[in-house]
């Protein structure tokens, strides 16, 4: 029988213990596609956020690194300054990585630290039970925004790659979906890329990945994904937003 | 041959980390410790160290916490209300069991304060500091050359027990300028072989805090406090100093230590029996020796830059067996030597029955 599909070394065999149907596991699997195929699993870091991914040590199979809630561009730094011949990743979420981290992840940028940002954006919080991200769109019901998110008592969602894009100290930003095969495909293209251009010593690199929340977002994982097509992306639209080659 | 050098307080901690094999520093601006800063900022280059100047101290003490993590030896400082934005990454490091020194050069709160010198942060430094159930070590110098040996001590210490080691002393000392000599003193670097460095020819290491299952949590919690038992065991460190005969201690560490020692020299002059008790670990509390050294003495009495902090440890081993007085100035004042042999005497006359 031939093998049409083999883990990736860089996953540990065991299961994912995320919700059916959430995008987490498909942006862990291209991260670990990505450290397999450009060889470098035995020489990165990486660094699990506080968010529904903070068990991420227990699947990757590089050393990892567990940070406090919206610091692990600040604990990728310290790694990073202290082997900077390894590779230093870090996975967030967007309540991670935009609300409470927000001055860790453009600081981290603005230096042009040499690391690279797996960004999983799903609009909400979803380790805690669901409520407004500050990426949360217009309109979109969490549980603290119960008649939907207004403008007028919680401003506006925060666009992160446009945000990022005028650092001088970033490489590489890129958003990306997760919603379709052909949109995975673009994903994986851009993860490899992202973590090419820090093995060649590039700087900052982040990908954002728009991401499904089907358990806080009470729908099926079918619905998740149109939702995610029809509601965010015309939002958060794909796209490179910065790339200095 | 002595090698004396003019240093201040805050670049003795500076020189000294680099002497103990640090080589990573992470830290935010704060009055009254920018000469370690400005002094590691020139000289970390020198020896192919990193100095990095973080948005902030909680991006700090995170880098500390990445830098730790990969097996770096790594030093953070700051002053009092930079410390209190730490407490989470120091509870991090705890928890994660990561090996890391913190200075605190202590000014006066609460807020914003002042920064003259103060030691009203001592609770948060020896009672945890940030959330759950865990110590620093913490060391006090009371001199710059003591500052030396307490930066190269908590970097071993911190190694050995993988446990973060606090030096905490006040804006005085700091700013303080000492002849001081750095010895032929070679740091012992541990084999980290739990560190974040790439996995090549091993497992993965994962380096975390969360332990989900309560039952986890629980054993995870024996194990640091039986890791805190053997510190209490091993690493009590205090100077008894005149009290063979003494009748009157006092009790003080750090910079306020050394104005008693000046106030006990005046009252010994004049016969009266007095001494110092100092304590040099904050944490571990010098329990054992202060036990004994209480029941040679009539009275203690506590000196600290603060409301009484301190105080209630000492009085937890005192456990009312001798009267205990206590004299604090807050917010950045300090008391002058008179001050302290003023009340010295007051004491002597109450127990010879002076006064009535
Ligand atoms: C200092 C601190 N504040 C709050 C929390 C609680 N908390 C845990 S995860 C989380 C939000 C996670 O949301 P996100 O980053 O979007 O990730 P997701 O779970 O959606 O993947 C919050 C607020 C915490 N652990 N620590
Ligand atoms: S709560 Fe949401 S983000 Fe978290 S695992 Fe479940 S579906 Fe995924």
């Amino acid at each position: 029988m031939k093998v049409v599909y083999e883990r990736p070394e860089s996953l540990l065999d065991v299961p994912f213990t995320y919700c059916p149907g959430c995008t987490h596991g498909i942006i862990h699997r291209m991260v670990a596609d990505t450290l397999d195929d450009l060889g470098i699993r035995e020489r990165t870091i990486g660094v699990s956020p506080v968010g529904c991914s903070v068990f991420a040590y227990e699947f990757f199979n590089c050393d990892m690194v567990a940070a406090a809630h919206g610091r692990a561009p600040a604990v990728a730094t310290g790694i990073k300054r202290v082997h900077p011949d390894k590779i230093v990743f870090t996975y967030q979420g967007d309540g991670d990585l935009a609300a409470i981290g927000t001055a860790e992840i453009i600081h981290a940028a603005a230096r042009g630290e040499n690391i690279t940002v797996i960004f999983a954006n799903n609009v909400i919080y979803g380790m805690t039970g669901g409520q407004m991200a500050p990426t949360t769109l217009i309109g979109q019901k969490t549980d603290t925004t119960p008649y939907g998110r207004s403008v007028e008592a919680n401003g506006h969602p925060i666009r992160v790659c446009e945000l990022l894009s005028s650092l001088d100290g970033v490489a590489y930003l890129e958003r990306v979906s997760t919603h379709d095969p052909k949109h995975v495909l673009k994903a994986q293209k851009a993860i490899k890329k992202a973590f090419q251009y820090q093995v060649d010593g590039k700087g900052f690199t982040l990908i954002e990945l728009l991401s499904t929340c089907p358990s806080n977002w009470g729908m099926n994982p079918l619905d998740s994904l149109k939702w995610l097509e029809e509601s965010m992306l015309p939002y958060y639209k794909p796209g490179v937003y910065k790339d200095i080659g | 041959m002595s090698n004396k050098v003019l240093m201040k307080g805050n670049e003795a901690i500076g020189e000294a980390a680099i002497t103990a094999g640090c080589r990573h520093f992470f830290g935010y601006p704060i009055t009254p410790q920018s000469e370690l800063p400005a002094y590691l900022s020139k000289h970390m280059p020198k020896v192919g160290g990193v100095f990095l100047q973080a948005e902030s101290e909680v991006a700090a003490i995170n880098m500390v916490y990445g830098a730790a993590a990969a097996g770096a030896r790594v030093l953070t400082s700051s002053s009092s209300p930079g410390i209190s934005l730490k407490q989470e990454g120091i509870s991090y490091l705890a928890s994660s069991e990561l090996p890391a020194v913190i200075c605190n050069v202590m000014r006066a709160g609460p807020g914003l304060g002042t920064i003259q010198p103060a030691q009203a942060d001592y609770f948060q430094a020896v009672k945890g500091g940030g959330h759950g159930d865990y110590h620093n070590i913490v060391l006090a110098p009371e001199s710059v050359q003591e500052i030396i040996d307490h930066v190269r001590l908590g970097f071993d210490l911190s190694d050995k027990y993988l446990n973060p080691a606090m030096i905490l002393l006040d804006g005085a000392l700091g700013q303080m300028m000492e002849p001081v000599d750095f010895g032929d003193y070679k740091p012992e670097l541990q084999e980290k072989p739990w560190a974040a460095t790439g996995c090549k020819g091993r497992k993965m290491n994962a380096i975390t805090s969360i332990h989900i299952d309560p039952r986890d949590m629980e054993a995870h919690n024996i194990k640091l406090q039986e890791k805190y038992s053997k510190i209490r065991e091993s690493e009590q460190k205090c100077e008894e100093w005149m009290l063979e005969d003494a009748e009157i201690m006092v009790v003080a560490y750090g910079l306020c230590a050394r104005i008693c020692k000046s106030a006990i020299r005046v009252c010994r002059e004049k016969g009266i029996k007095v001494g110092l008790f100092r304590l040099i670990s904050l944490w571990p509390f010098p329990e054992k020796k202060l036990d004994k050294a209480i029941d040679k003495v009539k009275e203690v009495f506590v000196v600290e830059l603060s409301a009484g902090q301190m105080i209630e440890d000492v009085k937890l081993v005192d456990n009312g067996r001798k009267p205990i007085t206590f004299h604090g100035r807050m917010g950045g004042m300090t008391p002058s030597v008179e001050d302290i042999s003023d009340r010295i005497e007051l004491i002597h006359d109450r127990i010879t029955q002076k006064v009535g």
